[in-house]
């Protein structure tokens, strides 16, 4: 590296600092990804030059990213660099690396952005959580991001990667299986929709119990994890995982991210510990309170995260709030509300919350859900316990700022 | 019995296509038809059904299932007077031929005289048709520009986004809807719902009410702006 490329470098760190303190104070934002972009623009490779000589774990996938890699901090434990509010581009990430130099880094990346991060940041692990349908309108289709991830990762050049990756989601295997170093878990997966027709030869796949295969040979491959219940097995090596957070999904979440830990050397029984006693990340799975009520927030972006928070819902007839957005993060078209199980709600009074509320009750009326539609927040009438709420993106954070802790 | 049967979920269903089969079969019991709803799996047969749906998919997906609806009873049965709404990739099937991966041609099922060739750019956005005097109101995420042949009509005029050429969007033969708006169309647009029942049982339905007027007032408010 040249001399000049290094000042440019130091330049444009100083940059980033400097604009996401502005940022803050100013109160324009949280000052991560403004300030990263600029950096950027000062100096394109600032990603490369800050995670060098840096352990870095990837983490991506459609849905757990956020969750999977609060779980690689608190299971490696100590000090670790980290984007945790999920700005998960490169702005993001070179926002985060600036701003603490811990020689330990986890970064959740999103997922058409695995390619160019695996080259910038060169890790030592990166964990591929699952692919599913999602943000359809803004997104790459589901079966071309596999197929990107499958090239990314055939044409990377260091062999001393560790991918760790859902041996259940063909996707995923599809994406990885053309790495020698490939640690497969046998984590639960409950949503197979997107991959009921082969990514190899369109063929069927057959999912039967816990294995699937198609014709053409393409098959679920051999795992070194497993998870049954709160038994996790890594490497012949078994755990007690009791997670503090409900659903299978974090258990998955959990799995995956406690087998990437061990790859690195990282004493697991300390790891698990950790992990169980984690209560919410970024506000996911945190009760808090607004007029009067109790609130449990859950974050559900597309019809694979609906689908496992659904699966976490009391089955007591209880009231559940639905807040449901279509901004720009969101994506504009809800249409996959369709493809959200919402019959497993048959039973409770679902209160249709956010901009999008109209197009969730017809939803609800079509799948015989009882529903009430919230015009006016001051008509909701008291409730009793604690209430789900479940929200996609920009819903679930506009709720997290109107409550209180 | 009035059967409804989605077609080939598996591969025509990417963008909450299941919401149209709901929707028919909903607004059908909700006024005492004997309706119901099945779908077609990749080694099942097509069994006989008053309605079929077809849905959107992804390029390999759509190739595969054209490939098995072209040595299936499909092709006849439609030949037959069997009604189909068909959405997206599945407006393409139906059509002489259609484009997947880049620029390659794929046959189709030759039903109707329409050719699909690829857009300069993908269509992604609310779409809005004026179909009869009414709006058709829903969300289209396409690569295709369809040109219709020997008169075959389109199902409407674009009032917002693209459909077919940023003119037309979609067909209609005597047994045929057929639209780009994808997903649950038949579930926001309740009219247009019921006017595909109404043909398929040949009987004139009651007035409905449901929660979809409310959502239907709303996308046309908001896309007629
Ligand atoms: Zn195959």
């Amino acid at each position: 590296m040249g001399k000049s490329t290094m000042l440019r470098e130091r330049v444009a760190s100083v940059a980033v600092r400097t604009v996401n303190r502005v940022s803050r104070l100013t109160g324009r934002g949280s000052g991560t990804v403004i300030g990263g972009r600029v950096g950027i623009k000062i100096a394109p490779d600032l990603v490369s030059a800050l995670a060098r000589g840096r352990t870095v774990i990837l983490v991506s996938g459609t849905n757990g990213k956020t969750t999977t890699t609060s779980m690689i901090v608190a299971g490696w434990g100590g000090d670790v660099t980290t984007n945790e509010t999920g700005a998960n581009m490169p702005a993001g990430h070179v926002a985060a690396l600036v701003e603490s130099q811990n020689t330990r880094v986890a970064l959740e990346v999103d997922e058409a952005w695995l390619s160019d991060t695996l080259r910038t940041t060169r890790p030592h692990v990166v964990v591929l959580l699952n692919l599913s349908r999602d943000q359809l309108d803004r997104a790459n289709e589901v079966r071309h991001l596999a197929e990107r991830w499958r090239t990314a990762l055939e044409t990377y050049d260091d062999a001393a990667l560790i991918v760790v990756a859902n041996a259940n989601d063909p996707l995923v295997v599809y994406a990885a299986e053309t790495r020698a170093n490939t640690l497969w878990c046998d984590v639960p997966t409950t949503w197979i929709a997107d991959a009921l027709s082969c990514p190899k030869c369109t063929l069927a796949i057959s999912h039967v119990g816990n294995s699937w295969h198609c014709s053409c040979g393409f098959a679920k491959p051999v795992t070194v994890t497993s998870v049954l219940g709160d038994e996790l097995v890594i490497d012949g090596v078994t755990l007690n995982l009791e997670l503090s957070m409900p659903g299978e999904f974090n258990r998955s979440n959990a799995t995956l991210a406690l087998t990437a830990l061990h790859s690195d050397g990282v004493d697991v029984e300390d790891a698990v510990r950790r992990v169980n006693a984690i209560h919410s990340v970024v506000g996911r799975f945190s009760v808090r309170r607004w007029n009067g009520h109790v609130l449990r927030l859950l974050l559900a972006k597309n019809p694979s995260g609906f689908a496992a928070m659904l699966a976490t819902l009391p089955e007591d007839g209880a009231d559940v709030w639905v807040a449901i957005n279509a901004r720009v993060a969101d994506g504009h078209d809800p249409s996959w509300l369709y493809d959200v199980p919402f019959e497993l709600l048959r039973g409770h009074r679902v209160y249709c919350f956010g901009d999008r509320r109209l197009d969730l009750a017809t939803r609800l009326d079509y799948g015989g859900v009882d529903y009430v539609v919230v015009d006016d927040d001051a008509t909701v009438p008291p409730s009793k316990g604690t209430i789900s709420l479940l929200a996609n993106y920009t819903a679930f954070h506009d709720w997290l700022a109107r409550s209180q802790p | 019995m009035t059967t409804i049967c989605t077609v080939y979920p598996e591969l025509l269903g990417t963008y909450g296509d299941g919401g149209n089969g709901l929707a028919v079969l909903e607004r059908a019991r909700r006024r005492g038809i004997d309706a119901e709803l099945v779908s077609v799996g990749l080694r099942d047969v097509i069994p006989d059904a008053s309605l079929y749906l077809l849905g959107g998919g992804e390029d390999g997906p759509q190739r595969l299932a054209v490939d098995l609806l072209r040595t299936s009873s499909f092709g006849s049965r439609v030949r037959d007077g069997a009604n189909v709404l068909a959405v997206c990739a599945g407006l393409q099937i139906l059509g002489l031929t259609f484009c997947v991966e880049g620029n390659d041609e794929y046959e189709g099922l030759g039903l109707v005289d329409v050719v699909t060739s690829r857009g300069e750019r993908r269509s992604v956005g609310e779409l809005a048709t004026r179909v009869d005097g009414r709006l058709l109101v829903g969300f289209e995420n396409h690569g295709g520009r369809t040109t219709l042949h020997g008169g075959v009509d389109a199902l409407g005029t674009v009032v917002k986004g693209r459909g077919n050429d940023a003119k037309l969007d979609g067909y209609r033969t005597k047994n045929i809807w057929a639209t780009y708006a994808h997903g649950p169309v038949l579930a926001m647009n309740p009219w247009f719902c019921d006017e595909i029942l109404a043909a398929v049982t040949g009987s004139e339905l009651e007035p409905l009410s449901s929660a979809a007027d409310l959502l239907y007032e709303e996308r046309c408010r908001v896309l007629s702006s």
